[in-house]
């Protein structure tokens, strides 16, 4: 039964039938047709505040969920606005659609009110996208776009669909049936050979080591992972974004590598004879200087997307493919082994440094970063769905929060987004209602989008946020202290009081600067019944270490200056 | 990366659809590769069109280029034909400038290269040639002190040699067409913002 429906209707009516249950977005004049027929159909819309909010958020909901986030605006202004969240999404692999509402078909071209190229501006930042200017196109394209945003590398698809098209009639004729994209091949398959090669270089090894980015949770291949890992001893070290891909109190888990990893992560890449890559690319904050990375290894590079072989660092065998289904096929090849001697030299490579321990440090008084962290992982459990923005609190989230579970960690690693933080967690509260969520941002990031705390409130949603608020842009200001003689131009920062900040916005505000506050401060937080906005004043010019500086030896890291895990002053006894 | 600078020819599948040259060579500028040529046209397959681009770059950048080159959706079918047996060609237009004294010679030289004059003026002749880039040049070389007035060369196309060649299968391309723009006429639609 066929029947009529506008442009409007099918753009809603299309993402219900592809299981779309959430949108984020903006209304404005080109989308003002699709905005109409909104009201007629079962998806909960989220008003944003900015549409590089609702972008953030339709990514926050994918990596919370696996789904494909969808974010909405209106042409020009609005659809600029997405640029960021776009581009943030497509170097972290986030599958996101956006829908952009465009001038007529008759005045594209003319410099309309409210006209940009917006395929031309997202072209070199999506994985495709698409001007649609008649309502026949509506209801294909959505199914082709949900498809490429999902399979192959997730990526992001931006449609732009001009009024007109909107405003027109069709019958609506629903193809679930296969996309047929000629050129576009989402399954590559690993030959035998390659299979064979790797599985020998693996069995071979004395001192090999798994690198795990973001593409272990992107497959779901956890569980691959980890019987790999375990069948042949071969310890796990992961990427920023592979954090939660392997239990972080796994034996055989050493933690984070590359710029801030912890020195032995980093010292066992560079004395590893094989490096098994699964689902990263070798990013020079992983690697630092490429010249001198990983002298003595062996390369295997497993991905699904054929164009990061040997973008970065030259390996020896690659793997295209998904990852899961690759692991599946090359695990019955790979052969037992105790590595008894490799676990052993990287044991002694930790040494006496047991900077994960920091909870039995005695209370000088000082707060400090690590401490809120460290303390918001032990009373959520390490249950919780954290969402970070970039900059030093980052790193220390990283180091001191530790992920037992996949798409727990939420952040923006390629690009490395401020302001990310807090729509993004939204999205991810959206994606998964029941989960626990947590903003760790700085007191820089969090005042690029603060604006969404209006959001949350007329949403109703309950996230917990912690700003980690030192009055610095302070990874910037590291970099001044280590690299610019400590001229800290343009880092102090001056912020509103961020607790009256959040009463205004409706929510609860807590300030806390000493430690002795910060378990009350964020019990009282878990158990309010809605957001609250904890603002912690942390030591001002605490510092992330280890460094490894920009394109510097990966093994010439800058150390922490004691043993001591955290910066005390001499005045803390 | 020591690997050795050499002139790698693309032939290039893409559907054809509006944006899809910018899809390539904005590809190409993004990876930061150079295009050193560009040739498009329509193919033995309706809804496809081929590319013949040529960009300086060592084996491990081809590689990726390619690679890359399947990520563009539109991109059907890709092939470095560098290494393989295929005939290069382009094509030139060269107008020269001449004078009653110097026409004989110019059009001996046409003779020699095997170009053809395509249009005589009292104070020019169009040349036109194909071949090779190298032959191209070489005849531009001896031209150049007659008076070189216009040059346009269309860039490198290329052909594998023998019977199999780069082409893309027409049932593979989809059956919904690039829609015209004329939508049909309603009264409720408006054109405007």
């Amino acid at each position: 039964m066929a029947s009529m429906r506008t442009g409007a209707q099918i753009i809603w009516e299309a993402l219900v039938r592809e299981g779309v249950t959430t949108v984020f977005g903006y209304p404005g004049g080109a989308i003002l047709p699709a905005y109409d027929a909104l009201l007629d159909y079962p998806i909960r819309h989220v008003l944003v505040r900015h549409e590089q909010g609702a972008t953030h958020m339709a990514d926050g909901y994918a990596r919370a969920s696996g789904q494909v986030g969808v974010a909405v605006a209106t042409s020009g202004p609005g659809a600029t606005n997405m640029v960021t969240g776009i581009a943030t999404a497509m170097l972290d692999s986030s599958p996101i659609v956006c829908i952009t509402g465009q001038v007529g078909s008759r005045v594209i071209g003319t410099d309309a009110f409210q006209e940009t190229d917006v395929t031309g501006v997202t072209l070199p930042i999506t994985k495709h996208n698409y001007l649609v200017s008649h309502v026949d196109d509506v209801a294909p394209t959505i199914h082709e776009a949900l498809y490429i945003a999902r399979s192959g590398r997730p990526g992001q698809v931006l449609i732009d669909i001009t009024k007109d098209a909107q405003q027109a009639s069709t019958e609506l004729q629903w193809d679930p049936g296969d996309v047929k994209l000629p050129g576009y091949r989402p399954d590559l398959r690993a030959s035998d050979t390659e299979y064979s090669r790797a599985a020998d270089l693996i069995n071979g090894s004395k001192r090999p080591l798994i690198l795990a980015g973001h593409g272990v949770l992107l497959s779901g291949a956890m569980a691959q992972v980890r019987e790999l890992a375990e069948r042949a001893n071969i310890p796990v070290a992961m990427t920023l974004l592979g954090i939660g891909g392997f239990p972080a109190l796994h034996p055989l888990n050493l933690g984070m590598m590359g710029m801030h990893g912890e020195a032995w992560v980093n010292q066992a890449i560079q004395e590893a004879d094989l490096l098994l890559a699964l689902g990263m690319r070798f990013d020079d904050r992983v690697t630092g200087n490429t010249k001198t990375y990983a002298p003595n290894a062996r390369k295997v590079h497993i991905d699904i997307d054929p164009s990061e072989f040997n973008k970065n660092v030259k390996v020896d065998v690659a793997l295209a493919g998904d990852l899961a289904s690759v692991l599946d096929d090359l695990a019955p090849r790979v052969t037992a082994g105790d590595r008894k001697g490799w676990l052993d030299a990287i044991r002694d490579m930790k040494g006496e440094v047991a900077v994960r321990d920091i909870q039995n440090l005695p209370d000088s008084g000082h707060l400090y970063a690590a401490h809120v962290i460290n303390d918001i992982w032990r009373l959520t459990g390490g249950k919780a769905v954290i969402v970070t923005d970039v900059g030093q609190h980052q790193m220390w989230e990283a180091q001191y929060y530790h992920h037992d579970e996949p798409r727990s960690l939420i952040t923006s690693g390629g690009l490395g987004t401020m302001g990310f933080a807090l729509p993004a967690a939204i999205g991810a509260k959206l994606a998964r209602p029941d989960a626990e969520v947590w903003v760790v941002a700085g007191d820089g990031g969090f005042q690029m989008t603060m604006a969404e705390l209006a959001t949350i409130a007329q949403e109703k949603i309950k996230i917990n946020v912690a700003i980690i608020n030192n009055g610095y842009l302070g990874m910037v200001r590291q970099w001044q202290e280590f690299f610019y003689e400590r001229r800290y131009a343009a880092t102090p920062l001056l912020s509103p009081d961020f607790a009256k900040l959040a009463e205004c916005f409706g929510l609860t505000g807590l300030r806390i600067d000493r430690r002795q506050d910060v378990v009350p401060g964020v019990e009282k937080a878990r158990a309010a019944e809605g957001s609250v906005v904890i603002d912690f004043r942390v030591e001002q010019e605490d510092t992330v270490y280890p460094m490894v500086p920009a394109g510097a030896d990966l093994h010439k890291m800058i150390r922490r200056p004691s043993s001591a895990p955290i910066v005390e002053t001499a005045d803390d006894e | 990366m020591a690997e050795q600078l050499q002139r790698h020819t693309f032939v290039v599948y893409v559907e054809d659809k509006p944006g899809v040259l910018n899809r390539v060579a904005s590809l190409f500028r993004r990876r930061g590769f150079n295009i050193e040529s560009l040739a498009v046209g329509h193919t033995e397959t309706p809804g496809a069109s081929r590319m013949t681009i040529v960009v300086l770059t060592d084996a491990g950048g081809a590689r990726r280029l390619e690679a890359n080159l399947y990520k563009l959706v539109n991109v059907l079918r890709v092939q470095d034909v560098t290494e393989v047996p295929a005939i290069f060609r382009e094509l030139a237009m060269i107008k020269v400038a001449t004078t009653r004294e110097t026409r004989t010679d110019v059009m001996q030289l046409v003779d020699v290269f095997r170009a053809r004059a395509v249009d005589v003026a009292p104070e020019s002749v169009v040349i036109e040639t194909t071949g090779t880039e190298d032959k191209i040049d070489g005849l531009l070389e001896v031209l150049r002190p007659y008076g070189l007035l216009e040059v346009v060369r269309t860039g490198r196309v290329a052909m594998v040699r023998g019977p199999r060649g780069v082409v893309v299968d027409p049932a593979d391309l989809p059956a919904r067409g690039p829609r015209g723009a004329a939508a049909p006429e309603d009264p409720e639609v408006s054109h405007s913002v």
